[in-house]
């Protein structure tokens, strides 16, 4: 199993000084810079720690929050291809169907490719709801804007010669990617989804499925990703196709782990702070989806990733969304469940959120580097691992 | 209400659509709002004493198709030239509710010479003002919750015209004819925010007699971008209407219709 080290680069220091949305329509005021310049710094300098200690590393970003203030994936990991040296450096991900260039998107990936040496693995995402509130792109038809911005982004690292592209929603007269990337023909792909449908388009595609928070949901999403996969391609998935992502914190003993989980927590508080009209706006779901949750009495979007209000650390960890304990325990608490997903191959950690210091995360990642992950790494899956140039 | 289909079809192309047909006349295109069409609409009802009232489901809306490649309202007006030409529409009076105003202006610009008057209800769709003042409130990303505070004066006798929103109680196919509405709505008129850039130096090429009449309480466009709206079709008269919101004409349906078939008459 490979070990993903993620944090959201939160301002939380923001969070009680406005009630309401910590997103969208919270005002900048309160992001303090002389704050965010010690926080941006902080969390760079977690994951220099995570890369010395074996962990990849996971970057993601949002707009206008103050639950992640990276703008941009290809910013934070441009930075971590220069200054680490082994982890692999995923992006999950770039909201391509919110990008007005995406060319420009795979130009920035391939430079990270190469300076990193072949250390990038690509994530593309359709992004929350409320992202489009920033990006100005229309909530309706976005996963058609979605697929176009990803083939226009394929053809653009695979492509040898240059081309024009005619698109319905994007059009250039030269796509010509320089660099290309150093991993050929292309970096792994990544796309993430928490339905069985959408896990059977990304089987097809050979990528690897991740899914966020999904806690029970999870097997019927990864059950159909690998019937699709064998369905497709005539063998079966390789685990390594699937990826998990759950918070995690690890401590040397009951006292410091719950003391830590409490830190953590308000994380989940602060997800749900989200200007209503953004949670679903039209288009942004099915149709069929919508009609289905108007019926069920529901005008929001997913809140608490199906959690009962102000969950119990047990709950969280019963839920599949925590991991959290001394290292004996967490380690069976991450075995139990990709045993009972059928096998996850990437378990991605948010390994930093709400108030856990610098010095609580820089310890829990020690622990867990020294004493869980050779553990997860020596789960050994039995299959040959595929390069992504095969599918 | 708003979620009922229309009694009729058409074909027009390959595509089906929904259409509403009252009244006996002089024929009139009524052009719905953002929200769809109510069959048992009173206004309409009004002004079928005099008219052939003519009032499709636009593309897209209701359980009319949408043809693939259609996404602007440009793309509608072009759609509505089909159409009108198909009914053989002459001396026809057209009329547009909102979206339904900005699609009748994007149609009559395009000087078919089929409509002999023409009338704007709480339109939207054209821009006048500078790049930092937002005259078109929201109307896309909105909880359904707050529609009926902003299309209507009265908040409750604006539930009332969406069937109270009870969806649990509602047919599967009129709750797909909401969502479908409002997600059609949101698709044509994303970004420019419920505008097209263009449309406000075109309006002068509307030379039938035209008629703009605004509700006094209209929070998406205040009577001020009405006035406004008027000013840039040559000769156009305004009136206002007192305890009417943005979709004044469901919400003060006699004083609606009695402006426009005053002017109709004329």
């Amino acid at each position: 199993m490979e070990v993903w080290q993620f944090c959201e680069q939160s301002m939380h220091p923001a969070w009680n000084k406005i009630d309401g949305p910590t997103k969208v329509t919270i005002p900048n005021e309160v992001c303090d810079p002389v704050i965010a310049h010690e926080l941006y710094n902080r969390y760079l300098d977690e994951w220099m720690l995570g890369d010395e200690l074996g962990y990849n590393i996971f970057v993601n970003e949002h707009h206008a929050s103050a639950n992640c203030m990276s703008v941009s994936c290809t910013l934070t990991l441009s930075i971590l291809a220069r200054q680490t040296k082994k982890a692999r450096l995923l992006s999950l991900g770039v909201p391509i169907a919110n990008r007005t260039d995406p060319y420009r998107v795979a130009e920035e990936m391939a430079m990270i490719d190469v300076i990193s040496k072949g250390r990038l693995e690509v994530g593309l995402v359709k992004a929350s709801p409320f992202e489009l509130s920033m990006s100005n792109q229309s909530p309706a038809r976005i996963m058609d804007r979605y697929w176009e911005a990803h083939d226009l982004f394929v053809k653009a690292m695979t492509s040898r010669e240059p081309f024009s592209w005619e698109g319905e929603f994007f059009q250039y007269r030269n796509v010509n990617l320089w660099p290309r990337p150093y991993q050929q023909p292309m970096p792994p792909m990544w796309i993430t989804a928490s339905s069985a449908a959408n896990g059977r388009k990304i089987a097809q595609l050979g990528y690897v499925c991740a899914t966020f928070f999904n806690g029970k949901g999870t097997k019927a999403l990864f059950d159909a990703y690998r019937e699709e996969y064998l369905k497709t391609h005539g063998r079966v998935a390789p685990p390594d196709r699937l990826a998990y992502l759950g918070m995690m914190v690890t401590g040397h003993n009951d006292a410091e782990v719950e003391d830590r989980v409490a830190k953590m927590k308000c994380y989940l508080d602060v997800q749900p702070r989200t200007p209503p009209q953004w949670t679903n706006p039209p288009g942004y779901e099915s149709l069929e989806g919508n009609v289905k949750a108007l019926q069920a009495g529901k005008k929001g979007g997913r809140l608490n990733f199906g959690l009962p209000p102000n969950p119990t650390m047990e709950q969280m960890i019963e839920g599949g969304i925590f991991f959290a304990g001394t290292p004996d325990k967490i380690y069976n608490q991450i075995k139990k469940f990709s045993d009972s997903v059928g096998g996850v191959d990437h378990m991605l950690l948010l390994a930093q959120a709400g108030l856990l210091t610098h010095e609580d995360t820089a310890d829990s990642l020690k622990l867990f580097a020294k004493e869980v992950m050779p553990r997860l790494k020596a789960l050994k899956s039995n299959h040959e691992v595929t390069p992504m140039a095969a599918e | 209400m708003l979620m009922t289909a229309l009694p009729d079809r058409v074909n027009v192309g390959k595509s089906s659509l929904e259409v509403l047909r009252k009244g006996r006349g002089q024929p009139l295109l009524f052009l719905h709002t953002g929200h769809g069409l109510d069959p048992a609409d009173a206004f309409l009802d009004a002004l079928s004493s005099k008219f052939n009232v003519i009032a499709p489901a636009h593309p897209g809306f209701g359980a009319s198709d949408l043809p693939s490649g259609m996404t602007t309202v440009s793309d509608l007006a072009y759609f509505y030239l089909d159409f009108l030409e198909q009914e053989n529409l002459r001396d026809a009076v057209l009329v547009g509710a909102s979206f339904g105003g900005w699609l009748a202006a994007e149609l009559a610009i395009k000087g078919t010479g089929r409509f002999s008057r023409v009338v704007f209800l709480d339109s939207i769709g054209a821009k006048f003002g500078s790049r930092e003042n937002r005259e078109i409130q929201e109307l896309l990303a909105t909880t359904i919750d707050d529609l009926p505070r902003l299309l209507f004066s009265e908040q409750e006798a604006g539930r009332k015209k969406f069937g109270e929103f009870d969806f649990p109680s509602m047919q599967e196919a009129e709750v797909t004819r909401f969502a479908r509405n409002r997600e059609s709505f949101l698709m044509f008129g994303w970004s420019p925010a419920l505008y097209n850039p263009k449309l406000a130096s075109r309006l002068h090429r509307i030379r039938q007699p035209a008629l703009v009449v605004w509700g006094e309480d209209d929070k998406i466009v205040g009577p001020d971008y009405g006035r406004a709206f008027a000013d840039a079709i040559p000769g156009a008269k305004f009136a206002s209407v007192p305890h009417a919101g943005h979709y004044g004409f469901m919400e003060q349906p006699g004083a609606y219709a009695e402006h426009v078939l005053d002017f109709l008459a004329l």
